[in-house]
This record gives structure tokens, C-alpha cells and sequence, in this order.
């Protein structure tokens, strides 16, 4: 017991069917998930949707009520912490506020009886570009300083799994921005496997090769960002991961590679390959960017030549412009009465001539269009509006 | 200091009339606010002390008993030193085990509360502080009782043999056993405060990187809570080294004198033993105040003081 039994384990970690309940509340909900070796890997989720208890699960910080937690072929369900090839990088760093940086990240270190504990901080200091602060105490660095050391920390270990725990979420924009790409960095030269639990999706989306995003305990949705995001699989993944117009509707045929859908007396189509249902309800979906505005009164033949090309089209009432640079947003009332959102790149200098009140009509290539099942989690009011997404 | 920078900064507005009568203000008005501690501390603190110096100097008149003239009389020292010494040294001795027994009962009670007790913790809050609605007095005159050799403790302690001469009451043991039940709250609060401030995920991160229970609690929580001990340890071993109740109600009449008691016999009842009280009781202080740096040097570090 005294000399706690580390036990070596490597290649991928295997969650098997682990469920996690604390009193009445299950927290995480028969999850099964495999992480190869070597990858980044992101947790996404809102908060108590049962991602950080999955982490401290791997961790050893809790034990999972059912179901089996494995690094390879090694069961490290009901060990200790400290008995496992596994680091944490804590929320609030969790640095020890009594030593200094060197001492902080050497820590592991000479609780495995390394010889060279030193050394090893040092470099793992270097990796993180603090040497020149490795004898000050905790307390005299700033956050983003913090950080670093706290990654270093539980690199210097180089353990099987890393785990992050929102590291980054209490930096603010710049640094976090900064820190993204750094730890991207330091993952493909150390080639450690990296678990990132995160509720800021632009986060995820950034940094890891996988994404799944987690929702009251269970994993929505699972797979390499850019795919997540084309094409997301439910509604909650649609409205979490980026921002999505959705509109209810109803399947009402086929039309070659497409299903037609009727959105409150609108026609539009559907790839049937994006489509999760093929019959009654379905709850469409685009994302702001693939739509485009038209204005109304300039619906003449060239318009009309226009809309064609892009397919399909509905009728909306200009509700807010927003100028943010690189596009102007647009929020859009449909004829549901949902709002939409709309981005329009500003490839030209033109004025933006239109105003809230404004009747417009939008324009989509149906081959960007996708269908998820109507029923499951309820999305707040179809309406998703700006910073919905993260909550 | 800082204050008066600014303010002086402040001066070199661009409106100077009122600026300056702002700023005039704002350098009286730190004084202002010191000056009733100030007084306070002057009146009832400086003074005496210094009076309880001079007295510590004077000599008397060997034809009128009672009476002293001022003098620079440094054998008062010497005399008071080498007589009590004994009592010096019982003094520390009794307050250094009490802080030690204290410590250790307090450091697991502490830990408790901070982590263990849950919805508990209140309760627990108000057994540690509920004594101090008593007298010091009674409740020290109670653990009489609890030690008198009637009592279960002195009996089973007799029944195993462990007590020579059959007492507890009237011996050392009584007196400490006294001194760190009087002082141990002192000792539970600052360290309970000091754990329950220590962010638990710090001591998580101490299993996280391969320690154990019991290396976490060595290198982690103990060191973190070190603040704590340390007030703790000073706020029993400073009043337990100068206290005389515990001795007077628990001890015996010769072998469990403390400075406390000497001084005050010598004040209260001794003739002409005015000097030799305020020698020891300025020596005391000396005393205390030389260990209470070296153990501050030692122990706490500038961020944790």
C-alpha cells in the first residue's frame, strides 16, 4: 500500500459501458468509447452534461458506478490515481501554492523515484517556454503562466492519457486563442494521447482530431470536426456545435437524390444521405453561411436566373444587421416565425442597404440542407439565436 | 506610505485650489483614523510598560520595608533568574507539551471538519466553540473533578499502575492536560481555516501525480495548512507559557510552578517583591518574543505569514 502499485499500460483507453450515478443523478449514462493512442481528443459538452465526471473517471478521481475503464489491455477500473499512467491538468490549475515552479512540475517525477526529477522539470519548462520562471512560486504568475506550468506538470510524467479539464477556460480570448494552438503544438511533439473536456465548441473544433459531444450523460455525436459540423446528427449537435436555422417539417416525397420536405407551406430538399428520417416529421436544418439573402423588390428575372442556381428559396423579414468585419450578420424572421440566422461574407465595399423590416428571400444550395429527427432532445424554441451555442 | 504618494501625486491636478485642499485632507485623514488605536495603544500599552520597566530597576530601601527608589538595579535580573529559573523552565516545558498535545488533537479534528463532516461541519463548528461561553475559571476548576482521584480517569490509571503516587490532580500531568484543553480551540480554528481554504483539487492533483494518501498528506495538505499550524501553535504556546491558573487550580504547591504563579506571588503577596515580578515578568516577554521570531524565521515563509 505504502508504495502504491503503478501499473504500465499503453494503447488506446476503452471506456466500456460505464455508467456514473450519484444518488438519484446519473451523470454519465452507460457510455462506451474508445480513444486511439496518440490522438487529440475532445469531450464536448454543456456543463453537467457528464463530461468532466467522465474525465475524472479516467483519472481514478471517481469510480464508475458500472462498466470498465481499460489503457490498452490493462483494467484500471478501481485503482488509484495514483496508480495510473494518467495526468490531469486541472480547471484551476491546482498548482501547490507551497512549492516553486520547478519543485511544482518535478513533483511527479520524484514520487516515481526518478533520479533526474530536475532535469526532467526543466525540460519539460522548456517545452512549455518557462524556464526562466522555474524558481518563482505559483502565486507570482499570471493565469496564463499558471497554465503552462500545470501542463507541464503532468507532461513531465509523459503519461499514456492527458487529460485537460477546461484548461483554457479561464484565460481570457487572446490567450486562449494563443494557448489552443500551443497545445496543439506540444501534443504532436509529444505524441501523447490528449482527452480535452471543453463546452466552447470553437475549442474542440480547433484543436481536436475527434469530437464527441456529450449531452445529459450520453455521447450525441462523434467524429473529426469538419464532419461534425457539415453534418450534424441530431438536433442538439446541430444547435451546439456552430449555430444552425432549423425549421419543423414534414417529408412530404422523393425527388431523385433528395427528399422534399414542406417547412410551414416552404418546399425545400434534402440530400437523402443528410437525412436521418426518411418519412414524417423531420426537423430541417441549414447553417447561417450556406444561406444568402436576396432582396425583394429585386426579384426580376436575373434574381429569378439566380435563385434558380442555388436551389432553394424562402421568404423572411429583415429583423437585425450586425457589422462584424469579416461578415455581416443578418437575424431573419421565416414564415414559421422562427428566427434565422444569415451570414453574408463582405466580399465588396456596398453599403448594407437593408433594414430591419425589410422583406427578403433567402437562397441555399439544397445539397448543403440536412434533416434530423424531429423528436429527442428539445432545442431552446427552434429559434437558435447568437451565443446559443455556448452556454 | 502608499497612501501619502498618491495623495502627493493627487497635489499636481490641474485645478490647484481644490486639489490642494483635497489632498491636504487626504494626508491628515490615515492619521486621524490611527490616532484612537494610537492612543489606546500608548496609553494602556507603551506606558504601563514602560512603568513595569522601571519598577523592574528600582531597589528598596533596606530600613522601610515596601518602599523603592528609582535605580538601574540590573541584580533584580539576576536575582529573579537564577531563583525561578526552574519555574522558566517548567514554564516552557508545560506550554511547549501543551502546544504539542494540542496539536495533535487539533490537526485530525481540523481535518475533519474541513473534509470529512459534511453537514456535520456546523456542529462540530460549535462544540469546538461553545466552552468559551463558560468562565476559564469553572471549567478548569471541573477538570479537578475529572482527573480527582475518584474519578474514571485517575481510577483506571491507578487500577493499570500507570501513576506513581496514585494522583493525577497536584502533578505535571494535570497542569498540561489543563493548558491544552484551555488552549486547543486556539489551536483548531487558524488550522481548520487554513485546510478549509485549500482548494481540494490541489490535494487531488497530489494523488494524480503518484503520491498516496499518506505522501499527499505529507507533501501536500500538512505544508499547505502550514499557515494555520503555525498561528496555531503561537496563539496556544504564547498565553499557555505565561498562564498560572491551570498550575494554581491543577497543579500542586512546589513541583508544577510556572513563571505565571511566580509573579503573581511575588506581586500580590510577596513584601518588596514588586522588582523581582516585573524582572520576570519583562524576561518572560523577552523570552517569548526571541522564540517566537526564530520559530517564524523558521517555519514560515513571507507568503505564508
Amino acid at each position: 500500500m505504502a508504495k502504491g502499485g503503478f501499473r504500465e499500460a499503453k494503447g488506446d483507453l476503452r471506456i466500456e459501458d460505464v455508467t456514473k450515478s450519484f444518488g438519484d443523478f446519473t451523470a454519465v449514462d452507460d457510455l462506451t468509447l474508445v480513444v486511439p493512442r496518440g490522438s487529440f481528443f475532445a469531450l464536448l459538452g454543456p456543463s453537467g452534461c457528464g463530461k468532466t465526471t467522465t474525465l475524472r473517471m479516467v483519472a481514478g478521481l471517481e469510480q464508475p458506478t458500472r462498466g470498465r475503464i481499460l489503457i490498452g489491455d490493462t483494467d484500471l477500473t478501481g485503482s488509484r490515481p495514483y496508480e495510473r499512467p494518467v495526468n490531469t491538468v486541472f480547471q484551476s490549475y491546482a498548482l501547490f501554492p507551497h512549492l516553486t515552479v520547478r519543485d511544482n512540475v518535478a513533483f511527479g517525477p520524484k514520487r516515481r523515484g526518478e533520479k533526474d526529477a530536475q532535469r526532467l522539470a526543466d525540460e519539460a519548462l522548456n517545452l512549455v517556454q518557462l524556464p526562466h520562471l522555474a524558481s518563482r512560486k505559483p502565486t507570482q504568475l499570471s493565469g496564463g503562466q499558471q497554465q503552462r506550468v500545470a501542463v507541464a506538470r503532468a507532461l513531465v510524467n509523459r503519461p499514456e492519457v492527458l487529460l485537460l479539464d477546461e484548461p483554457l477556460g479561464a484565460l481570457d480570448l487572446k490567450l486562449r486563442r494563443q494557448m489552443q494552438v500551443e497545445l496543439k503544438r506540444i501534443q504532436t511533439e509529444v505524441g501523447l494521447t490528449f482527452i480535452h473536456v471543453t463546452h466552447d465548441q470553437e475549442e474542440a473544433m480547433t484543436m481536436a482530431d475527434t469530437v464527441a459531444v456529450m449531452n445529459l450523460g450520453r455521447i450525441e455525436q462523434m467524429g473529426p470536426p469538419a464532419q461534425m459540423y457539415d453534418l450534424p446528427s441530431t438536433a442538439f449537435v446541430a444547435n451546439f456545435v456552430g449555430q444552425s436555422n432549423l425549421g419543423q417539417g414534414r417529408i412530404t416525397g422523393r425527388d431523385g437524390d433528395f427528399v422534399v420536405v414542406d417547412v410551414n407551406g416552404s418546399t425545400v430538399k434534402i440530400p437523402s444521405a443528410r437525412c436521418a428520417v426518411t418519412s414524417g416529421e423531420v426537423l430541417f436544418g441549414i447553417r447561417p453561411e450556406k444561406v444568402h439573402l436576396a432582396r425583394s423588390s429585386d426579384i426580376d428575372a436575373a434574381i429569378r436566373d439566380r435563385k434558380v442556381a442555388f436551389g432553394d428559396d424562402m421568404r423572411a423579414t429583415v429583423l437585425d444587421v450586425s457589422f462584424i468585419g469579416v461578415a455581416t450578420q443578418y437575424l431573419v424572421r421565416v414564415p414559421s416565425g422562427a428566427t434565422w440566422s444569415v451570414y453574408e461574407q463582405n466580399l465588396d465595399v456596398d453599403p448594407i442597404d437593408l433594414k430591419p423590416g425589410d422583406p427578403v428571400w433567402l437562397e441555399w444550395d439544397p445539397a448543403h440542407a440536412f434533416g434530423v429527427a424531429a423528436d429527442g432532445t428539445p432545442i431552446p424554441g427552434i429559434t437558435p439565436a447568437p451565443g446559443q451555442d455556448a452556454p | 506610505m502608499s497612501a501619502l504618494a498618491h495623495v502627493g501625486s493627487a497635489s499636481a491636478a490641474p485645478t490647484p485650489g481644490a486639489a490642494d485642499e483635497t489632498a491636504k485632507r487626504g494626508r491628515f485623514l490615515p492619521y486621524l483614523l490611527l490616532l484612537p488605536g494610537g492612543l489606546w495603544l500608548i496609553i494602556f500599552f507603551v506606558v504601563p510598560l514602560v512603568q513595569l520597566f522601571t519598577v523592574s530597576l528600582q531597589s528598596r530601601f533596606p530600613e522601610y520595608p515596601g518602599y523603592y527608589y528609582r535605580d538601574v538595579n540590573v541584580k533584580n535580573y539576576w536575582s529573579a533568574l537564577t531563583e525561578f529559573a526552574p519555574h522558566f523552565g517548567r514554564s516552557l516545558l508545560f506550554a511547549g507539551l501543551a502546544t504539542f498535545f494540542a496539536f495533535c488533537l487539533a490537526y485530525p479534528l481540523a481535518y475533519a471538519m474541513a473534509f470529512k463532516a459534511g453537514r456535520w461541519r456546523g456542529l462540530m463548528m460549535i462544540c469546538v466553540i461553545a466552552p468559551f461561553f463558560t468562565s476559564f475559571i469553572l471549567r478548569t476548576i471541573a477538570w479537578r473533578q475529572i482527573l480527582a482521584d475518584e474519578g474514571p480517569i485517575a481510577r483506571i490509571a491507578n487500577a493499570l499502575h500507570l501513576l506513581p503516587n496514585g494522583h493525577i490532580t497536584e502533578t505535571w500531568i494535570a497542569v498540561v492536560a489543563g493548558l491544552t484543553y484551555n488552549f486547543l480551540p486556539f489551536m483548531v480554528l487558524p488550522i481548520y481555516a487554513s485546510l478549509e481554504r485549500a482548494d481540494p483539487r490541489v490535494i487531488e492533483a497530489g494523488g494524480d501525480l503518484y503520491a498516496n494518501g499518506f505522501t499527499t498528506f505529507r507533501t501536500v495538505t500538512l505544508p499547505m495548512s502550514m499557515p494555520g499550524v503555525l498561528a496555531g501553535t503561537l496563539l496556544t504556546f504564547i498565553p499557555a507559557a505565561g498562564d498560572y491558573v491551570n498550575a494554581e487550580l491543577l497543579g500542586s504547591d512546589r513541583s508544577t510552578k510556572m513563571v505565571g504563579n511566580v509573579i503573581e506571588s511575588q506581586f500580590f503577596k510577596v513584601p518588596d517583591g514588586y522588582p523581582t515580578a516585573a524582572a520576570l515578568s519583562f524576561t518572560l516577554m523577552a523570552l517569548i518574543l526571541g522564540m517566537v521570531f526564530l520559530y517564524a524565521r523558521k517555519f514560515g515563509t513571507e507568503d505564508l505569514l
